[in-house]
Formats: C-alpha cells, structure tokens, sequence
C-alpha cells in the first residue's frame, strides 16, 4: 500500500501537534449544531455509517486487511438488534449490546478462517463468507426475508428516556459514534496498535521480531466487526428497521467507497467519506439506477487519481496529521 | 425408474447434470481469474460483470444484427475482450507497483460501473435467449434425459480449460507466460515485449468470461446482476482451488459444481451456502487450498 511520509518527521509547531484535537472539537461543534440546520435522521444514519467506515477503516487502514464482507457485521447485527427490541421486548441498549455481540462472535468465527490466508485471498474469504450469512438471512425465518424487520420499536432508554423523541436519540447515536471514534483513536495510539502499524508495513519482520501476529490480526478483526456491529445495531434502533440491503455485499462496498473516499488510513477520513457518500445518495436518488454507476466512477477514480482520499489529500497538503 | 440412497435415479441425475453445468462456469471464470491473477497480479473483481457483458452482446447480436448463436460465440468474446484490453491499457496499467487491493477496488467499480449501466438501459429482469436450433431437443441416455445444449456446453467448456491448459502448460507461448510470471524483467530482457503479453492476456482472460457469458445465456436468462451473484461462488472456487495451478482450477470447478447439484437433491436448503461451507472446511484443513503452494 502507498503511505504519506509521516509529515511530523520535521519539527512540529504548536498548530501541527494539536491538529487532531482541533479537528475533533471541530468535528463535535458540527455535529452538536447540525441537527438545528438539517434532518436529524439523516445526521443519526449518517453517524451510524461513519462508525462502520471507521470500524473498517481500522482493518485497511492500520492492519492493512481489506475485508470485503463487512456488511455481514453490520447488517447481522442490526437484524439482532431489532429482533430483539422487537421480539423479545429489550429495551434499547440491550437491543444494541445484542446485535453487538452477536457481530463479535460472528466476527471471531469468520475472522480466525480469514486470517489463515494473506493478501488478495483475505478479500476473498471474507465477502464469500459475508454472502454465505446473507443466504442464511434469506432463508431465516426470524429475518422477515425480503420483507426484513420493520416498525422496530424505538424503546425507552433504561427504562425512562423516550427514543421516539428525535433529540433524545440524536444524543444516544452522537454518544455511541463519539464513543467508538474515541475507542478506535485509543486502539491505534496504543501499543497495540504501533504493532497492527508494524504488521501493515512488514509482516514478516514483525514475526521476526516475536509477535504473534495470527493473534494481533484476529483481535484487530474482532474490534472492527464489534465497532462495525456497534454501529450496525444502533442504525436498527434509529431507522426501526432491518433489511437485507444491510447484510449483502453491495453494503460491503459501499462502506469501502466511504473510506477511500474519505482516505485509508486516515482517522477522520471515514467519517468525511460516509457523510460525502451519504449526502450524494441523497441529491442523487432522483437519477436512480444510475447511482451505481456514479459509484463505481468514483472508485475508479479514487484508486487511478486520488489514493489518499479526501482527508488524506488535505492533510498532505497541510502537512498535518488527521 | 430405480432409486439411488431414496432419492429418485432421474432426479439425481437431473441434479448432478445441473451441478456439471454449473461447474463448467466455475471452471471457465475461475481459470481466467488464475490466468490474469498469474500474469497482472490482480484480482479481476470485474470478470462476473465481463461474463455478463458477453452475455448481453449475445443478446444485442441477435436483437440488432440478427448474428445467431455460434457467430455472438465468437464476435462477443472478441469484442468484451477488445474492451478489456483497453481497460487494462488505459487503468489497471497504473497499478502493477501498488498493493494487490487497489486492483480488486478497481475492477469492483467497473463492476458497478457495467452493472448499473446495462440494469438502465434493459431493467433487473431477465431477457430471454433461445437455444441455437442446432442444439434443440435432446436424447434419451435410458437412465435419464440429456439436452444437447446442456450436453454441447459441458464439452465445450472441458475442450475451452483443456486448451488453455495445453497452450499455457506446453507450449513455447505458455512457456514465455510462465517465463513473464515468474521474472518480467528477466524475461524483457530476452526482447520479450512483456508490457503487450499482459495486455493480451488480460483480453484473453476477458474474453474467457464473455465466451462463459454467451454459453450462459441460453441457460439462464439474461439479466444484469447474472454476473455479480456467480464472481462471489467463484472467489470461494478459487480460495478453495488456489490459483497457483490451472489443473487444479478446472477440477475445483467441475467438482464444486457436481456437490452443490447433489446438494440440491439430498439438503436442498443449504444449496446456496454448501461452496462456502466447503471453503471453510478447506482453510480449517488445509489453508493452502487444495492445489495450492503455501506462499
């Protein structure tokens, strides 16, 4: 993979040191203050998108892993989700903590199959093993097929908070989208995550050096399928519905589009990406069909002109860290 | 009529001819996902929306032009190949130097690309194409009825992978290709113009899924998503395979194709999935893939 020269090689001033923190104040004000200019809905859904890209961004752009199947993540943990608040009667945030869970074991099953091939063949695997739980969500009964789960009920937040007020859930989906921001920030300024960096660069001399990387690469895996289903299940809660456009592959690539667009390897670059993406979508769906094609332009444009992505480019251009 | 583990001898046979025909598909596109895989180094995410190209020129042929079935045989692949050849002159170029991923982000959006134009322009329903007349009717074998066309698209497949296997396996052409996979350079420098073997290859790859893509649309109607639901079973096909070896390609194939047709008449319901869960058995037993070296 291509890398930026770590523009902090030459001496940092005040500005460069704290542009992340920068950003990130810039980054809460905007969301704090978008539901007064724009749809709600549209900013939660949004936020629900950015942490899956951020999530999956974890794996490109830090592990060097491309997984093609994260939609299977998203969309499995969404239908738990909603089946439980539906269903069993949970209340939100267990409805959310089931639909997380059940992406971190599916994600430790698919992961520790993926990870025993490297490279192109890791694609591979994991979009064949996302499309194998797609044709069990077709086939479930529990799934609604076609139908998918609707009308989820939107709860009370432990007991006494009412979701279906549109301010009280935008202050759930900002908290659990901050929340996994943070988490993802913290894991890749850790110590574990210097060697994710290491095994991204140099596999090979990072098994010289001791590290179990097998083990490294399936914890990464199983964080961003959790971070992925976090976002996945609150997405259910938010929309009160769960389909099988969540669990096929075209969600797959579309949370690929959001970070290239946005910029691999970069941290706000996914959530740029998927509000980029989102936003079109939206402008766009009046043309129809032709949104897929405007999509594959844009990978195709991302991969041949622009590989750093939105984000990417600018902090190049900056010479800063984002 | 005789009964074989209760099943019905004719449903069984029904089942495991289906299974061959589709196994000749796996066989075809996976062998040129090795073959370019062997060459580019990349993975060609855009062969599923290329067979359905080959397709739905076929159809266009016939539609436009009145060009019958054995001609699109021949004109589609030459033509969906043209075009992959120049995707490759004027795209994949760019990214020989680049990680593999960037070639697979490429040929998905050319996917998409193919996909959403022909889904505007003939809808997600499938278009009917009639079997040449030629290849109408069928015989009856005794324990079971044999269509010819699905007959003549099993030997033309097995003929199709044969040949390229002979040609790449034992030939001075397939020599320089094997030469050009291991060591460009070196092979450059024999005065080999590497650059254009690629680019040929490439086409040649292409064409492959175009020629697989008009054997296809008899079979199944033509429609635009024919593509993007079959690569996924291919990319199983292939991690099952490995594509270190073309032999072990088509065998992949053929045998992928004839359990999940016995599948089908013994556990209809996991039909769908039993590829993937052969995938995952193959990397919990062997990682490699069954064909394949261990990197």
């Amino acid at each position: 993979m291509e890398h930026v020269v770590d523009p902090l090689a030459t001496k940092p001033s005040a500005l460069r040191g704290q542009s992340e923190t920068i950003f990130f104040v810039v980054m809460v004000v905007g969301l704090v203050v978008a539901p007064f200019v724009t749809y709600p809905l549209f900013l939660m859904q949004a936020m629900c998108f950015a942490l899956f890209a951020c999530a999956f961004n974890l794996l490109i752009g830090y592990v060097g892993l491309l997984s093609f199947g994260h939609a299977l993540y998203f969309g499995w943990a969404s239908y738990l989700s909603a089946h439980s608040a539906k269903v069993w009667g949970f209340p939100p945030e267990f409805a959310i903590l089931t639909g997380t869970a059940t992406a971190a074991v599916l994600g430790l099953l698919a992961g520790s199959l993926a990870i025993r091939r490297q490279g192109i063949y890791f694609a591979m695997i994991t979009l064949a093993l996302a499309q194998m739980m797609y044709f069990f969500a077709l086939q479930a009964k529990f799934t609604g097929g076609e139908d998918g789960i609707q009308a989820v009920p939107r709860g009370y937040l432990f007991g006494v908070i009412d979701l279906k007020n549109e301010i009280a859930m935008y202050v759930v989906v900002l908290v659990v989208f901050l929340a996994g921001f943070l988490f993802i920030y913290r894991i890749i300024h850790s110590p574990f995550g210097e060697v994710l960096k290491a095994i991204r660069e140099n596999e090979q001399r990072a098994i010289s050096l001791g590290y179990k990387t097998d083990r490294y690469k399936l914890v990464a895996f199983v964080l961003s399928t959790t971070l992925a289903g976090l976002a996945g299940a609150t997405k259910a809660i938010v929309l009160q519905l769960a389909s099988l456009t969540d669990v096929n592959w075209p969600m797959s690539g579309e949370v690929v589009l959001m970070t290239l667009v946005g910029g691999l390897g970069t941290i706000f670059g996914p959530v740029v990406g998927s509000f980029v993406i989102l936003v079109m979508q939206y402008k766009l769906s009046i043309v129809g069909e032709w949104v897929l094609v405007i999509q594959g332009m844009i990978f195709v444009a991302c991969v041949l002109l622009f590989r750093r992505g939105i984000v990417g480019e600018i902090a190049n251009w900056l010479r800063l860290r984002l | 009529m005789f009964e074989i583990f209760g099943v019905p001898s004719n449903a069984l046979f029904g089942q495991l001819l289906i299974g061959l025909i589709n196994g000749s598909f796996y066989a075809l596109l996976s062998l040129g996902l090795a073959v370019i895989f062997g060459m580019l180094n990349i993975i060609n995410f855009s062969h599923g929306a290329q067979y359905m190209l080959g397709a739905f020129v076929a159809y266009l042929l016939l539609q436009y032009s009145g060009l019958g079935y054995w001609p699109a045989l021949i004109v589609a692949p030459i033509l969906v190949g043209i075009t992959g050849m120049i995707v490759e002159r004027l795209m994949l170029r760019w990214l020989y130097k680049l990680d593999h991923l960037y070639g697979l982000l490429l040929t998905f959006g050319l996917a998409l690309i193919f996909e959403g134009v022909t889904r505007n322009y003939f809808g997600s329903a499938g278009l009917p194409y009639t079997v040449p007349d030629s290849l109408q009717g069928g015989r009856n074998l005794g324990f079971m009825f044999l269509p010819n066309y699905r007959a003549w698209v099993i030997v033309a497949s097995l003929t199709i992978c044969f040949g390229t296997w002979f040609v790449i396996e034992r030939t001075r052409l397939g020599a320089y290709l094997r030469a050009a996979t291991e060591n460009p350079t070196l092979v450059r420098a024999f005065g080999i113009n590497v650059p254009r073997m690629i680019t040929l290859t490439y086409g040649f790859g292409v064409a492959l899924a175009a020629f697989a893509g008009v054997m296809a649309a008899p079979i199944y109607n033509v429609s635009p998503q024919m593509g993007s639901e079959l690569i996924i079973v291919v990319f199983a096909v292939v991690v099952i395979g490995g594509m270190g070896s073309i032999l072990g390609a088509i065998v992949t194939g053929f045998g992928l194709g004839v359990v999940e047709g016995l599948t089908k008449v013994f556990f209809p319901e996991a039909s769908n999935t039993v590829i993937f869960v052969v995938m995952a058995i193959v990397l919990l037993v062997r990682p490699a893939g069954l064909f394949g070296r261990r990197a």
